[in-house]
């Protein structure tokens, strides 16, 4: 990185903290409200020298998310268990290529350029209590740095993982894409098969370089009592594309997450494809929005919802446009499959000063069509596999990029859950 | 040589689809080997009677009963009749999204398919540009019905029901889709006889490119003339539908 200027990290440190303090209360403008003090401090966990010697479950659950302990085809890893990094590594060949360690050890080694620039810059400490939650006990998160015109073919994984009961596990995620860079990054969220409740708090800053690309997919795994609240914010620049993939395909007590893009540099661009099932008692409230800024910059969010059960699913999409040279769309599709299960699709647009900015959007609530399943079934496809075919197929959103053996995964726990669900 | 034994056997069949009354006792036999054709104006209950056959939903049996190998159909859900052997070409089969044709293709075969065969199939079929896309959407009436034929010789039926497979084709598409379903039709089984099928045409088109045995003309929710099939199309051609069931071709 380049010489920074003086920056003055302690009186920024110290603004942090008076910003957090004050939104210890504040609750999120969307989701259930939850009561942080009934959450237990994340406990500390054992490094390790590789990621096969961890335990068989922990590594089958890992494995359900994307993680390959195995590394194979992976460029770099990074590992976390309740509030400790156990395992970070970037392979061989990627050396001098990437950087990859815990945040609070980049706030070390980079602190005025982390303060400045990066650390709590595209999220703020304030914006609700679970920011200031994560700001004023963090429990480490990641660091990813590309440097500049790297091009990091195999993706590179990062696991947040929870092992203990009833803990708030409260991680600040960091990735810089410096100047032309490329990189894919697969992050799996994820909790010991013996966990039942706790809290899963989540900044995520991402910094999009001029003309670099991050395509940026998060897998979540939780269990029926388990709460999450991620918060993200992206900001790409010139020529920069940022792509995010989001998959839920298992039961939450709650999950809250509106992730905001600013497209600050002309022709910058967002994807967001999100694939959400909505099992048992499941309160899931997901979103995106765009901010359109730079001229010439696009957005488009693809979002797929299926509520069984007495699930409640909220998809939300916003676009706003503050350029008159942009162009964005929403597209948003649910299935509701249980009587007791509710969606919502709440597509929001807003041209804030820019006559020219073209919105759209396309939202629809829609059963599953009897006359699909009777086509299947006339050709010998028993009634419940025939709606389970359909269902991942409505839940298939052929996402590019998306490396073949996280697709195979993918596919995988839809089939999984397809068939659990009947 | 024995008389061939009979696959389908309709009795009497009466159906109503909401409180109308469609179908007023239609008697049908179809023996293996053979291929029956079903003639009809719009709206006499063709695709009501294929679609009972099937056993979709809303076409409700108030009287008689349909056989198939002898097994009473009543009670019997779609892919139970399916997997006994009866198939069906729709006229207008829904699109699927999500599902590739490749995907109904292989479930149709329930493992009896390799990937050469497929890949015969696709192109006897031109298939090249359909197999990946999702079934149906965006198909053109042509596609759509080669995507049919596909699906049908994957599964091989036994019974092979066809719902006007010439409608919406144009001629190139129509030669290949004849094609198919003579392949379909007149594949030989290991050990038994050949297969059997019931084409419902409102054109007869189609009796250009397959060979059938007999044909009958639904009307007034009977089947109010049985004969030589392009006799009754001639026969209806030229005097229509309302002359064609007293006329003197009609062996009933
Ligand atoms: N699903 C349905 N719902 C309501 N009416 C139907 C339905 N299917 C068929 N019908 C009615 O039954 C009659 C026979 O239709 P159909 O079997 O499609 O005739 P054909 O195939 O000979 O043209 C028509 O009057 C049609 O409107
Ligand atoms: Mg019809």
């Amino acid at each position: 990185m380049p010489e920074m200027t003086r920056f003055d990290v302690q009186a920024r440190i110290a603004e942090i903290r008076a910003l957090a303090e004050a939104a210890r209360d504040k609750k999120a403008a969307y989701g259930p409200d939850l009561d942080l003090s009934r959450f237990n401090p994340a406990a500390d966990a054992q490094s390790v020298e590789s990621l096969e010697s961890l335990e068989k479950q922990v590594k089958e659950v890992a494995l359900g998310v994307g993680i390959d302990t195995k590394e194979e085809n992976r460029s770099g890893t990074y590992f976390q268990v309740d509030r400790s990094p156990i395992y970070e590594r970037v392979t061989e060949m990627y050396g001098g290529k990437l950087e990859i360690m815990s945040t609070a050890q980049a706030l070390q080694l980079y602190p005025e350029l982390m303060y400045e620039k990066y650390y709590w810059r595209a999220v703020a400490p304030d914006k609700d209590k679970y920011t200031a939650q994560v700001a004023l006990q963090p429990t480490e998160g990641y660091f990813i740095r590309v440097l500049p015109g790297q091009k990091i073919e195999k993706p590179i994984q990062a696991c947040l993982f929870v092992s203990e009961n009833n803990i708030s596990q409260n991680v600040h995620n960091v990735i810089i894409m410096e100047e032309g860079s490329e990189a894919t990054v697969i992050t799996g969220c994820t909790i010991h098969p013996k966990v039942r409740e706790g809290l899963h708090a989540g900044i995520s800053e991402f910094y999009v370089g001029k003309g670099a690309k991050l395509t940026f997919t998060m897998i979540h795994n939780w269990a029926e009592d388990f709460d999450v609240r991620p918060r993200t914010g992206i900001v790409v620049e010139e020529d920069g594309t940022y792509v995010n993939n989001y998959v839920l395909l298992k039961p939450v007590k709650s999950i809250q997450s509106f992730p905001v893009a600013r497209l600050v540099g002309a022709r910058s661009r967002a994807v967001f494809n999100s694939i959400v099932y909505g099992l048992a008692d499941s309160y899931i409230d997901i979103g995106s929005e765009s901010v359109l800024e730079g001229p010439g910059s696009r957005s488009e969010a693809v979002a797929r919802t299926v509520t069984k059960d007495r699930s409640i699913v909220y998809s939300r999409g916003r676009l706003v446009g503050r350029t008159n040279d942009c162009k964005a769309h929403l597209d948003c599709r649910g299935m509701v499959q249980s009587e007791q299960s509710t969606q919502w699709a709440i597509p929001d647009l807003a041209s804030e000063g820019a006559p020219g900015a073209e919105l759209s959007h396309e939202a629809a609530i829609s059963p599953i069509a009897a006359e699909e399943i009777y086509y299947l079934m006339s050709r010998g496809v028993p009634k419940d596999e025939a709606v389970s075919m359909i269902t991942r197929g409505f839940l298939d959103l052929e996402i590019p990029g998306l490396p073949p053996a996280l697709k195979r995964q993918i596919d995988k726990a839809l089939e999984e859950t397809a068939k659990e669900s009947m | 040589m024995t008389d061939p034994a009979p696959l389908l056997v309709v009795e009497d069949l009466h159906v109503s689809v909401g409180d109308r009354e469609i179908l007023r006792g239609v008697d049908l036999v179809i023996s293996e080997g053979e291929t029956h054709v079903l003639l009809g104006p719009n709206g006499g209950g063709k695709t009501t009677l294929l679609n009972t056959i099937v056993g979709l939903p809303g076409y409700r049996v108030t009287q008689g009963r349909i056989l198939f190998k002898g097994v009473d159909l009543a009670g019997l859900d779609i892919d139970e009749r399916a997997r006994m052997g009866i198939g069906v070409a729709f006229q207008r089969p829904p699109a699927v999204r999500g599902i590739k044709l490749r995907q109904l293709i292989e479930v149709a075969a329930d493992g009896r398919f390799d990937e050469a065969m497929l890949a015969d199939l696709v192109g006897e079929l031109s298939l090249e540009n359909m197999i990946d896309r999702d079934v149906n959407m965006g198909f053109s009436g042509g596609e759509m019905k080669r995507s049919e034929m596909a699906q049908l010789l994957a599964q091989a039926p036994d019974l092979t029901l066809f719902d006007e497979p010439e409608s919406g084709v144009d001629l190139d598409n129509i030669a290949v889709v004849g094609a198919a379903m003579t392949r379909l039709l007149k594949a030989e089984r290991a050990g038994m006889s050949k297969r059997s099928g019931l084409i419902v045409t409102h054109t007869g088109h189609i009796l250009e490119y397959v060979n059938a045995d007999i044909g009958h003309v639904l009307y007034g929710g009977r089947l109010a003339c049985r004969g030589n099939p392009r006799d009754l199309i001639d026969e209806i051609s030229r005097h229509g539908y309302d002359k064609c069931v007293e006329c003197a071709i009609c062996q009933r």
